[in-house]
């Protein structure tokens, strides 16, 4: 498969009062085409650093990154995204809502097939019947899910989620994992997810790349080798505990580092 | 139930003038220390098309003066609010120009603009009235969640499409917000300059007229006039933000 994203050799530091804060040094990630990609790392390593960096919202100091052989120098309509807070807009529907990024992507599209186009997504995250709502009207989890149609509602070839999941209890965040899987396996993107769960790296994960503390660098890669139609059971499986294992300690040695600098 | 919603401060109104009514005949003041309710109706009735004429005139006024200060106070706090260069600069100025008295500005417009009474007041109702919709405006844009522009920021939107997405109707709960004060500001800006400069308009200048004349009913007349306007300007404030920012409204719990 060919290779979706790449980044080579990132380096980016943040100005501050105190002076430069190195936030990534020389960090490199490949995802192929279609892959789903997690990035775990402990926290205040620059991850949502890199969201910005492959979305084109920010340029690194040093280093590149391309997008189907193409340099990212600014954002691009093939670009979706999701973070923590859905941030819906609450003088829109939830239809309205996930139709946004067409308004953008899209202008000369029929209003009908937007429609259509939402509707169907929302259909698929269990969401029908609450096209009309207003976000306030919704829980959580379900801002969530219109959330991520919202993000993928164009088509993009590149879903980037910063840590989508992060405020939702336990159970509904096993749901969403699961809406995820099957949104995924209906739609065509590649995806970076930041996250700080390890299980949901392994359950959603081709590969889960581990970032070092501060200033962040691949620190390691691990490919996921379960089968792509998982159970939250699999979690359970031998297989996939070992795997938790191993990313568990590969966090430790990242936040030594951190602690190490400090 | 609806009736309640209008009866409820229907009810407190005619408490108050009831109440009114009570503190002069206990006191036993005569008019000319001190109107009662009861004095008024004689008064409207006397004059009611100088009223009519004289609130058209303030309302107008008064209208156009806001006007006014929202183009500019929203264009002022878009400035503000997507430059910080332009918030430092701007700010002490903004502050310093808000805490002058704007009785002092009268005859100094007065004078710049002699004769142009319609323009001196329409002027000053605006001056007194923008200060607060720059700053909630500045403010609503300059605390805007970074995801907000980046949601559509990330798919290359410009900046224009995201203020007119995003932005704007993000602001407008606190816009509506600061225009329900400058609503009544610019009512006072138009009704200082009627009494100070007196020009033979506007329900200040009845008020003068009153006041020359120790038509003391006359003079409460106007003021219970004034009132009422205000409490029309405002709610047609509160029934446009229904309209425009009903979205924000939260059931009550």
């Amino acid at each position: 498969m060919d290779t979706l994203i790449d980044i080579r050799g990132v380096t980016h530091a943040y100005q501050t009062k105190h002076g430069p804060l190195p936030v990534l040094d020389g960090l490199n990630l490949s995802v192929p085409e279609g892959e789903f990609c997690a990035v775990v790392g402990p926290s205040g390593c620059g991850k949502s650093t890199l969201t910005r960096l492959v979305a084109g919202l920010m340029k690194p100091d040093r280093g590149e990154v391309f997008l189907h052989g193409e340099k990212v120098t600014s954002p691009r309509k093939t670009v979706g995204m999701a973070f923590q807070n859905p941030v819906l807009l609450e003088w829109r529907s939830i239809l309205e809502n996930v139709m946004l990024p067409l308004e953008i992507v899209a202008p000369s599209m029929a209003r009908a097939d937007k429609v259509a186009r939402a509707e169907h997504l929302l259909e698929m995250v269990g969401l029908k019947g609450f096209e009309n709502k207003r976000p306030s009207e919704l829980s959580g989890g379900m801002r969530q899910r219109a959330s991520l149609c919202r993000s993928i509602v164009h088509k993009p070839q590149v879903l980037i989620m910063d840590e989508p999941f992060g405020a939702l209890d336990n159970f509904t965040r096993e749901d969403l994992w699961q809406t995820m899987r099957d949104l995924r396996a209906a739609e065509p993107f590649t995806a970076v997810l930041i996250t700080h769960d390890l299980r949901e790296s392994v359950f959603l994960g081709d590969q889960v790349v581990v970032l070092s503390g501060r200033p962040a660098r691949t620190q390691y890669v691990l490919d996921v080798d379960l089968p792509g139609d998982r159970s939250i059971d699999i979690l359970y499986e031998p297989k996939a505990v070992d795997m938790l294992h191993l990313l568990r300690d590969q966090i430790r040695i990242a936040q030594g580092r951190d602690e190490g600098v400090h | 139930m609806d009736w309640k919603k209008i009866a409820t401060p229907l009810l407190s109104v005619v408490a108050f003038l009831a109440l009114w009514e009570f503190i002069v005949w206990i006191n036993n003041w005569p008019n000319y220390v001190m109107a009662s309710p009861s004095d008024l109706p004689a008064a409207y009735e006397k004059y009611w098309k100088l009223f009519l004429i004289d609130s058209w005139q303030t309302l107008w006024r008064t209208v156009a003066g806001l006007a006014l200060a929202v183009v500019f106070g929203t264009f002022l706090g878009m400035v503000m609010g997507f430059s910080k260069t332009a918030r430092d600069a701007l700010y002490p100025l903004l502050v310093g120009f808000n805490a002058i008295p704007k009785a002092t500005l009268v005859p100094v417009l007065s004078l710049l603009f002699i004769g142009a009474h319609d323009f001196n007041t329409v002027l000053m109702a605006f001056l007194i009235s923008f200060f607060p919709i720059a700053v909630s405006v500045g403010i609503g844009l300059s605390t805007l969640e970074p995801e907000y522009r980046d949601i559509l920021g990330a798919l290359g939107a410009s900046k224009l499409t995201i203020f007119r997405k995003i932005a704007l109707p993000k602001t407008l709960p606190e816009f509506f917000g600061a225009l329900k004060v400058s609503v009544t500001l610019a009512f006072i800006g138009t009704n200082l300059v009627e009494i100070i400069s007196p020009h033979g308009k506007g329900l200040g200048s009845l008020f003068q007229s009153g006041a020359t004349n120790g038509d003391y009913p006359l003079m409460f007349a106007v003021l219970i006039a004034l009132a009422f306007l205000g409490i029309v300007l405002y709610y047609a404030v509160v029934a446009l933000e229904k309209v425009f920012a009903g979205w924000a409204e939260r059931p009550a719990s």
